[in-house]
This record gives structure tokens, C-alpha cells and sequence, in this order.
């Protein structure tokens, strides 16, 4: 099972899905109508690292983070 | 030297510990960046997300440019809120050499703003307003649409 976090405003709870790399995990989020908005803004993470490939594989224990548009300071 | 803070960020308090920490006496320049709430859009203060373990490994990357250049980087933040004119973010760069301190701190606060994770929102009648309009899309952002 993969961990799927959604970080800052998102304010979704974790959850865990079944998924072999991102493109199928694009997949299952889609088909949240509240996930699917954040989705376009972005970013993912794979274990703490920013991924941009929708090919990267994904192997149980994994953890996906979205973060959406950053502000600090 | 990165520290989150649960309060707003006491200034003296933070430059001090930079300053004594410094590594050698051979850092002939020490410059610093403070973010400070200003009052604007009828706020109260505002309040900050912090996504810890991606900070630390964003902040790494920091720490090797500024060990490889013989110089020391240094950031303080604070997760939660902090009121108008009170400090929730400030940033420092010691080296031995003023140039390297005064470009790195430019490209530091400006790679922060971009890159790293964490999020503001507006306090504004008693409510936490995430400040979408003011934030920015990490690069890749989009990925799973």
C-alpha cells in the first residue's frame, strides 16, 4: 500500500491506495472531485524527494505528498 | 542552522545564537534578512504550515553550497501565528568574504519563497485564509492532473 499525504491547506486526512506508479495513482485521485482540484496546482513528492516524472514506480511503504503553491517568510 | 519555532521569532534572541555560533574567526561578514507581518488587506497576522522533514532536506542543499564556499547559512521560522509587526522568518549567510554572503542571501530568501515547503494563510476576523493568490507553484507542479 502506497501512503498518499496532502500537505497545508489541502487539510485532507492520509490516505493509503493501491497504486504501481504515479500515472496509476493520478488515476485513483481523480476520481475525488476534492482532490482533483489540487491536483493542477501541485507538486508531488515521492519520500520527501519532488518527482516530475508520471513513470516513476511506486513500491509499497512509499510515501506521496501533494504540496500545493508555497509561501513562506 | 535551521530551527522552527512555535512562536514569533525574537530577533536579538536568534542573531545572537548565529553570531556565537559562527565557526571561526575568519567569517568577516555576516548578513541577514528579516521577514516582518506588515499591515495590509485589513489582516490580523498571519500563520504559517510547515512541512518539516521537506525543509530540512531543501535547507541540505543549502548547507552544501554554503560549506563548499568556507561559509555558514542559517534560517529560523515560525510555524503557527504571528501578529502584525511581529517576526516569522529570518535568514543569515557568514562567510569570510562579504560577496558570497550578500549574492548567496539574495538567491536563499528567493529560492525559499519558491521552493520551500511551507504555506501562509491571512488571520483575518477570527478565520485562517490560505494566501493562494501569493503563493507559488513549486516547479512540477501539475503532475497528477
Amino acid at each position: 500500500m502506497i501512503k498518499v499525504e496532502f500537505l497545508g491547506p489541502i487539510g485532507k486526512k492520509p490516505m493509503t491506495v493501491k497504486a504501481k506508479d504515479l500515472k496509476s495513482l493520478s488515476k485513483i485521485l481523480k476520481e475525488n472531485k476534492e482532490i482533483k482540484k489540487w491536483l493542477k496546482i501541485s507538486a508531488v513528492a515521492v519520500n520527501g524527494e519532488i518527482v516530475k516524472d508520471l513513470k516513476t514506480k511506486l513500491q509499497r511503504g512509499d510515501t506521496v505528498s501533494l504540496l500545493p503553491p508555497v509561501c513562506g517568510g | 542552522m535551521l530551527k522552527i519555532y512555535k512562536k514569533p521569532l525574537k530577533r536579538e534572541k536568534v542573531l545572537k545564537k548565529w553570531t556565537d555560533s559562527i565557526p571561526n574567526s575568519k567569517h568577516g561578514a555576516f548578513v541577514t534578512f528579516v521577514g516582518i507581518i506588515r499591515d495590509e488587506n485589513n489582516i490580523d497576522g498571519l500563520s504559517f504550515d510547515i512541512y518539516e522533514p521537506m525543509v530540512k532536506k531543501w535547507f541540505k542543499k543549502w548547507n552544501k553550497i554554503a560549506k563548499k564556499n568556507n561559509s555558514k547559512i542559517y534560517m529560523a521560522h515560525t510555524v503557527g501565528d504571528v501578529g502584525l509587526n511581529e517576526i516569522s522568518y529570518i535568514a543569515g549567510v557568514s562567510s569570510p568574504k562579504r560577496r558570497f554572503a550578500l549574492e548567496t542571501i539574495d538567491k536563499f530568501v528567493e529560492d525559499f519563497k519558491a521552493n520551500a515547503p511551507i504555506w501562509k494563510y491571512d488571520l483575518k476576523n477570527g478565520k485562517r485564509v490560505y494566501a493562494k493568490d501569493r503563493s507559488t507553484k513549486i516547479s512540477g507542479s501539475g503532475l497528477l492532473s
